[in-house]
């Protein structure tokens, strides 16, 4: 290993070197899953992740993980879960993703439990579950409205106890490849700026979103789509990448907190919408595909909160894209709050004690946040960028990608939650396709024996020269002005609701962006710089833009987290397609796949009723 | 409305810093992150701190706000008077990285000295029974947010670096004391908590619950009560034993 000064910004290439069977990129509730599998699976694993190991994205998960455990309603089972989580995703999903994921969350649940998770309980002692938008029956496993933080908690101690070694503050830039295979990755770590190449047959994404390239988004700085724009380089395909779901409810006021995340929970506790009018406009905004299941007056959906069986659902808890979508036309059209939401009210619903034991978290972020006590008043809330439905495109059952030995799971995968994905499914999500992930990945290595690709020097030597380039260049521009610029962009053109010339605008704004990012400056040195961080993250965040812009103009039709005002319905011919993205030459191209075809018996679930 | 706030940010390394001045426009509503986001994106491009979620809910963003512990993103400018000067700086008890950045890895260290929960078998349906009232006490514990505001404030290590590799810190206090009661664990920890933990060490001043952004009753519900088990069943196994034989028990009733 060769001494490089972390004083000085350009000097040497000197790096560290580590072997691994397994390396995941990420620490969330995907990566840790996947590597105690992994571990299980008798390999060596490393994790290394951006941020201290412990606050990943999945710290901040509110409401539970969905799961037909049926403790609150005997009835429920995998099949009513698969059948609503189609349903939210508009038929787009990967059958074979959401029947496993259904199948097998109870018992990756019941596993939490067993490594120390203190869920809530019904009275009889078993794990309590909470509604939900979009789920048939009460199914989300949860701890008041902190569910992320027990899981993340619950996985790293897991992790801790088995004595898996963690890089954390440590920043995979590049993936290296032998051939047509992955073998390895190079990463700097955040502290000393000093470069590490893992050599490694197997790597897992999961980093996660990519929510930061908006400007009103509940996602945190680490969303910022590495783990997508690595696969795209590699030689991966993304799928789904238009559909980007905003979720109806983020806190509007005041301007620093603009984004933030009010849980779901607060519907499915009693919390309801209205306009400037006093008005429940939810009743309005009922689509043809949920008015089944959906109640259309105030008494029924009332009652639901304590019938459900002879009840039908109040309209608050319609699919997000659903309600996103109605928040947005109510304000568009003159009847939002004072600060542009609308109004969500639990304070006249439901008793200050009920509200503060249910929501802690939430009576704490308005109280602190905002001066607004969610007991007394009702919060202003409008639609914040929150989850990216598109993703890697994986083998269902192995979370394999396209590359061989390159494997993805969690949010940084495609394909589950099809157009849209309900509240509590990604939490399931992590650990159902993380440990498949995992499993498989070792499999894999295992197999290998070992016989290993080789880590080109070149590659290595090319790898750090990207990592280095803000340092050399002089008089180029501040990253955090492009991220801005960024931000504002695809807020203003690529949003919620889209049209043709707004995303043609979108691409060619997007084109300057880049040429403007191939010359950045950084200040100072490689030490703890977040300037120059942001300055390697920000390629990948204008990578993922564009596919998504791209793929948004390609799809002429609405559904999920796609809407089009030049096109408002779904259409037929669309429903039966993804749009795959992949990058050569520095070039995106794009192409139509059909869907994978759903078995005879798994289809019949949705003919009856 | 919107004003030009008075900020003196540390900056340096470990081997030294100072204080330095900056001058930045701050709008109504927001919090200190909110100040030093705007320096670092307008003044100081290599400025460090170290934040996540900006929602008071992963525990990155801990530093010294006017001397005193707070999370940056949780501390909002209203609780200042708009001409005074804000001064920031790195958490005191952990060695400086860089600027507003500690190393932490302490408190790592500690969390791997802590043995792991072991459950009892679950029910014949594969299911663990546990009544809400006896899970809420671990569930009060586990809000932590492992932002070490305790640890930073906590005068057995603030000033005491060798007291460092004998004592766990009120973070730790807690888990382990979470993890004594479990209903469904079988561990023994008092003994270890006594021991190599450090728990004798702390005289109660009750400075972490002060500071801990979760409300956690750390001195209180945590470590008072594992003291006093400590002593109180130190040399009694059987009591132990009894203690754990009952619950299980009453588990199966249900
Ligand atoms: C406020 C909020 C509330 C939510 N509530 C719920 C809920 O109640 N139920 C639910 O099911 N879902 C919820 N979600 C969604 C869910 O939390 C996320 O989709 C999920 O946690 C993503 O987990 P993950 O494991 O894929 O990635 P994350 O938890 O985001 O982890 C990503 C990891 O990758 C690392 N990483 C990224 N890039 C790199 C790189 N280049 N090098 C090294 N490491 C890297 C990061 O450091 C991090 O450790 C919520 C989301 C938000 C924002
Ligand atoms: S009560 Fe104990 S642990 Fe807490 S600050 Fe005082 S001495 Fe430290
Ligand atoms: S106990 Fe409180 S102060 Fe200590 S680390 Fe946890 S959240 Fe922070
Ligand atoms: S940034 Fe997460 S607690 Fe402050």
């Amino acid at each position: 290993m060769t001494d490089t000064s972390p004083g000085s910004p350009t000097s040497g290439h000197g790096f560290e070197t580590h072997a691994y069977d397994v390396v995941v990129i990420g620490a969330g509730g995907a990566g840790l899953r996947a590597a105690v599998a992994a571990h299980d699976a008798g390999a060596r694993v490393a994790i290394v992740c951006k941020s201290l190991l412990g606050k990943a994205h999945t710290v901040m998960a509110e409401g539970g993980i969905a799961a037909a455990m049926g403790n609150v309603y005997p009835d429920d089972n995998w099949q009513v879960h698969f059948r609503d989580t189609m349903r939210g995703g508009k038929m787009l999903n990967n059958w074979r993703m959401a029947q496993l994921h259904a199948q097998e969350a109870p018992k990756r649940v019941l596993e939490l439990e067993e490594w120390g998770a203190l869920f809530d309980r019904t009275t009889d002692g078993l794990i309590s579950q909470r509604d939900f938008g979009g789920h048939r029956y009460a199914r989300l496993a949860h701890v008041g409205d902190r569910t992320g933080l027990e899981m993340i908690r619950t996985l790293q101690q897991r992790v801790v106890e088995l004595g898996i070694d963690v890089y954390m503050e440590c920043t995979v830039t590049d993936l290296l490849r032998d051939g047509d295979q992955v073998s390895g990755a190079f990463a700097y770590w955040r502290e000393s700026g000093r470069f590490l190449v893992f050599q490694t047959p197997t790597v897992v994404l999961a980093t996660g979103g990519i929510g930061k390239s908006y400007q009103v988004t509940s996602n945190s700085w680490e969303y910022t789509g590495d783990g997508h724009a690595l696969a795209l380089r590699t030689g991966a395909s993304l799928i789904n990448m238009e559909f980007v779901q905003f979720h109806p409810t983020g806190m509007v006021w005041p301007p620093s907190v603009r984004g933030i995340l009010v849980t779901e929970s607060v519907c499915g506790d009693g919390g309801v919408l209205r306009n400037s009018e006093g008005k429940r406009f939810m009743f309005d905004n009922i689509p043809e595909f949920f008015r089944a299941e959906t109640a259309d007056n105030e008494e029924e959906a009332d009652r639901w909160y304590d019938d459900k069986r002879n009840n039908r659902r109040p309209p608050e808890l319609l699919p997000r894209d659903e309600v996103a979508r109605a928040i947005n036309s109510e304000i568009k059209a003159g009847r939002g709050s004072p600060h542009g939401g609308v109004f969500l009210d639990i304070a006249s619903r439901r008793d200050a004690a009920f509200i503060r034991r249910r929501l802690p978290s939430m009576y704490h972020q308005f109280k602190e946040l905002a001066d607004v006590d969610i007991t007394a008043e009702p919060m202003e809330v409008g639609p914040t960028c929150h989850y990216v439905m598109g993703g890697v495109e994986v083998d269902a059952d192995t979370g394999a990608s396209t590359v061989e030995g390159l494997y993805a799971a969690g949010e940084v995968a495609g394909g589950m939650h099809g157009s849209n994905r309900l509240g509590g499914n990604s939490l399931s999500d992590l650990l159902v396709f993380g440990r498949r992930a995992g499993l498989n990945a070792a499999y894999y290595a295992g197999r290998m024996g070992s016989a290993r690709p080789a880590v080109s020097d070149q590659a290595v030597k090319a790898a750090a020269e990207h990592a280095l380039a803000p340092f050399t260049d002089e008089g180029g521009e501040n990253p955090y002005t492009i991220q801005k610029d960024l931000q504002d962009l695809m807020q203003r053109l690529v949003g919620i609701i889209r049209k043709k010339e707004e995303l043609e605008e979108s691409l060619t704004e997007l084109q300057s962006l880049n040429r403007r990012a191939e010359n950045l400056t950084v200040e100072g040195h490689r030490q703890y710089n977040p300037g120059w961080h942001l300055a390697l993250d920000l390629p990948n965040m204008l990578r993922v833009s564009e596919c998504i812009a791209r793929a948004a103009l390609v799809r002429e039709e609405s559904r999920g987290g796609h809407t089009r005002d030049d096109f408002p319905k779904p259409s037929e011919e669309w429903g039966t397609l993804n749009l795959v993205l992949t990058e050569s030459g520095g070039e995106i191209s794009i192409k139509e796949q059909p869907l994978p075809v759903m078995p005879g018996e798994l289809r019949q679930l949705f003919e009856e009723k | 409305m919107g004003y030009d706030l008075s900020m003196r940010l540390w900056r340096g390394d470990r081997s030294g810093g100072e204080l330095a001045d900056y001058v930045v426009a701050v709008e109504e509503g927001e919090v200190v992150l909110d100040a030093i986001h705007r320096v670092q994106a307008t003044q100081a491009g290599d400025l460090a701190v170290r934040w996540n979620c900006k929602a008071g809910k992963c525990g990155s963003c801990s530093a010294e706000i006017n001397g005193r512990p707070r999370l940056l993103c949780m501390t909002r400018l209203s609780d200042f008077e708009p001409e005074e000067t804000i001064t920031v700086t790195p958490m005191r008890t952990f060695p400086v990285i860089r600027d507003l950045v500690t190393d932490v890895s302490y408190n790592y260290e500690k969390a791997k000295e802590v043995p792991a929960f072991a459950p009892t078998p679950p029910d014949k349906d594969g299911n663990r029974r546990m009544m809400q009232a006896d899970v809420e006490r671990g569930q009060e514990f586990r809000k932590c947010i492992e932002c070490f505001l305790c640890q930073d404030t906590c005068h057995v290590i603030r000033d005491h670096d060798d007291n460092k590799s004998s004592f766990a810190g009120p973070r730790f206090f807690l888990r382990y004391a979470e993890l004594d009661m479990h209903p469904l664990d079988t561990n023994d920890r008092r003994k270890l908590a006594q021991g190599a933990a450090g728990l004798g060490m702390c005289n109660i001043t009750k400075c972490c619950t002060e500071v801990c952004p979760e409300h956690i009753k750390i001195t209180d519900n945590a470590i008072i009560p594992m003291k006093e088990r400590v002593v109180d069943r130190r040399y009694d196994p059987v009591v132990w034993l009894g203690s754990k034989i009952l619950r299980r028990e009453q588990r199966n009733e249900t």
